[in-house]
């Protein structure tokens, strides 16, 4: 156990030693994997805001029946009288036309609109809050609402509230090709340094096979070397999105200000940014095992 | 039982050459011997044979009674801990110095470090080289960096000591120095197994003999040839 403990202390001073052999190096290779890693990172961090922007905009699933111009508050009844029945439906109300029309009013630069057309354009109709989770049932109803006499359009305001979430899910997929992409490239990457780092030292591991050393202890600075350098283009990654969330967030910011919202941009969660960082640097790791299990595999044939 | 013992054993590369044929010979546990014999003779592939190196193509390689031809791949790097070896072109690391490269097959075996240094300087003490401990592998004269090839093969306290021509590109008092270093080895019980094609070394140094000829052995060890 202390030699084992003693082997792997040896391994890491061996890397960080090599990393201070050749500085430049070192860092332009963390850079290389840090913005190869950022792309993934930064559209999972883009998405991660617009799930939460969607979700302050979920409220709950609205029906709107607007009935045809010469309805009359009989055929508003009917459909009052339909939905009433119907179980997903938790509240409604009936909106006469002359109350959408004064709502109207009150929206900017509509006033002069509204003035133009003279009479009334509006229809009654009927809104109706929906439980939220029973969308099989509410499209039931919404086809027996179109049956009705009089009424013209049946709304569902979930819909685009649907295809907004179908469009998010579809971006989360874009996003792990990407990343899985990207985890290819820089398991590409740290197997080509580390190949390097072998021909560099490839006299010191063939005198350390032919004395006797096991190919795990080969392989150990190799995979230190390795993960160390997944796990700085991690952080690198890190910082170059947060610098680009920091630069964008006041313009979010001023931009959400204007629809009244005090949304912001945020970096992600501790626990799955510390996942990501584990994630480079296992793959950094993996790169390195197959570069030096080549080597050594390619050195055993006699 | 003898601490090395080929047995029949032919050496087949790949284009054909045969370079050991049909080659039995033993070296006893304790013993000094020469493997002797021309340039291209088999000399350096018996030794590799013996640390696994490379491996027989028929026939048995025993060392210290274990069969190193049917050893499985995970128990080599054991193997050569086992043994001290001299490489020919001695395999120096030259970016390392004198107490470094001697330090390596402790390293190698994960020794504690303060045992470990206390051994290096022990084998470069009997080596001689105990005030260049610094000094890197280029400073060294030819001389030194045999001995300090020999200081790396004996750090582990190998039974058995391998040398592939050790004394080739020395003068011969230095070549003499070198073998005299073996000799001591040798007389605190080490098994020495010196590849060599100069006779005044083994003329000067009686003990026993392999001659290796187009692969084959010309003649038995003293030992073994005394009815």
């Amino acid at each position: 156990m202390r030699a084992w403990i003693r082997h792997h202390g040896r391994s890491l001073r061996a890397t960080l030693r090599g990393f201070a052999r050749a500085p430049a190096a070192t860092v332009l290779n963390i850079v290389a994997i840090g913005v190869a890693l950022a792309l993934p990172l930064g559209a999972w961090v883009l998405l991660g805001n617009a799930t939460q922007l969607a979700g302050h905009v979920a409220v709950e699933p609205r029906l709107s029946v607007f009935l045809a111009t010469d309805a009359t508050r009989a055929d508003a009844a009917r459909v009052e009288a339909a939905l009433a029945g119907a179980t997903a439906v938790r509240r409604q109300r009936f909106v006469p036309k002359e109350e959408a029309l004064a709502d109207l009013h009150r929206t900017a630069g509509m006033r002069e609109i509204l003035a133009a057309l003279g009479s009334n354009p509006l229809p009654d109709a009927v809104i109706a809050d929906l439980a939220p989770g029973e969308p099989d049932s509410v499209q039931r109803l919404a086809v027996e609402l179109r049956k009705l006499p009089k009424v013209e359009l049946v709304q569902l305001d979930a819909l685009w509230l649907q295809r907004l979430e179908a469009l998010l899910r579809l971006g989360q997929a874009a996003v792990a090709v990407l990343a899985a992409l990207l985890a290819v490239g820089m398991v590409a990457v740290t197997f080509n340094t580390v190949r390097q780092q072998i021909l560099t030292q490839h006299a010191e591991i063939e005198v350390s096979r032919l004395i006797g050393a096991t190919d795990a202890f080969i392989r150990r600075p190799f995979v230190y070397q390795g993960a160390l350098m997944g796990l700085a283009g991690g952080l690198a990654a890190l910082g170059i999105v947060a610098l680009c969330v920091r630069l964008l967030d006041s313009e979010v910011s001023r931009l959400a200000a204007t629809y009244g919202s005090d949304f912001r941009l945020t970096l992600g969660a501790a626990p799955e940014l510390g996942m990501l960082l584990a994630f480079a640097g296992v793959l950094g790791w993996a790169g390195a095992y197959l570069s030096v299990s080549r080597h050594l595999h390619s050195m055993a044939s006699p | 039982m003898p601490a090395i013992h080929f047995n029949r054993v032919t050496k087949r590369y790949a284009d054909g050459f045969e370079a050991l044929r049909d080659a039995t010979f033993a070296v006893e546990a304790g013993e000094f011997t020469f493997l002797t014999g021309h340039s291209g003779a088999g000399k350096t592939t018996a030794l590799r044979l013996i640390a696994a190196i490379e491996r027989a193509t028929s026939g048995t390689v025993l060392v210290n009674g274990q069969n190193v031809a049917a050893l499985r791949a995970v128990a080599i790097p054991y193997l050569r801990r086992s043994l001290g070896l001299v490489f020919q072109d001695q395999k120096l690391l030259h970016d390392r110095n004198a107490f470094e490269n001697v330090m390596l097959p402790l390293a190698v075996c994960g020794e504690p470090p303060r045992e470990a240094a206390r051994r290096v300087r022990a084998a470069l003490d009997k080596v001689g080289l105990l005030g260049r401990e610094r000094a890197m592998p280029i400073t060294l004269s030819g001389g030194e960096q045999q001995r300090l090839c020999i200081a790396r093969a004996v750090v582990n306290r190998p039974s058995i000591l391998i040398a592939d021509e050790p004394t080739a590109n020395l003068d011969s008092e230095a070549a003499l120095g070198i073998v005299e270093i073996f000799q001591a080895f040798n007389r605190v019980g080490v098994t020495v197994l010196v590849a060599t094609h100069d006779h005044t070394l083994i003329e000067r140094f009686a003990s026993s003999v392999v001659r290796l000829a187009h692969g084959r052995v010309a003649a038995k060890p003293a030992a073994l040839a005394t009815p």
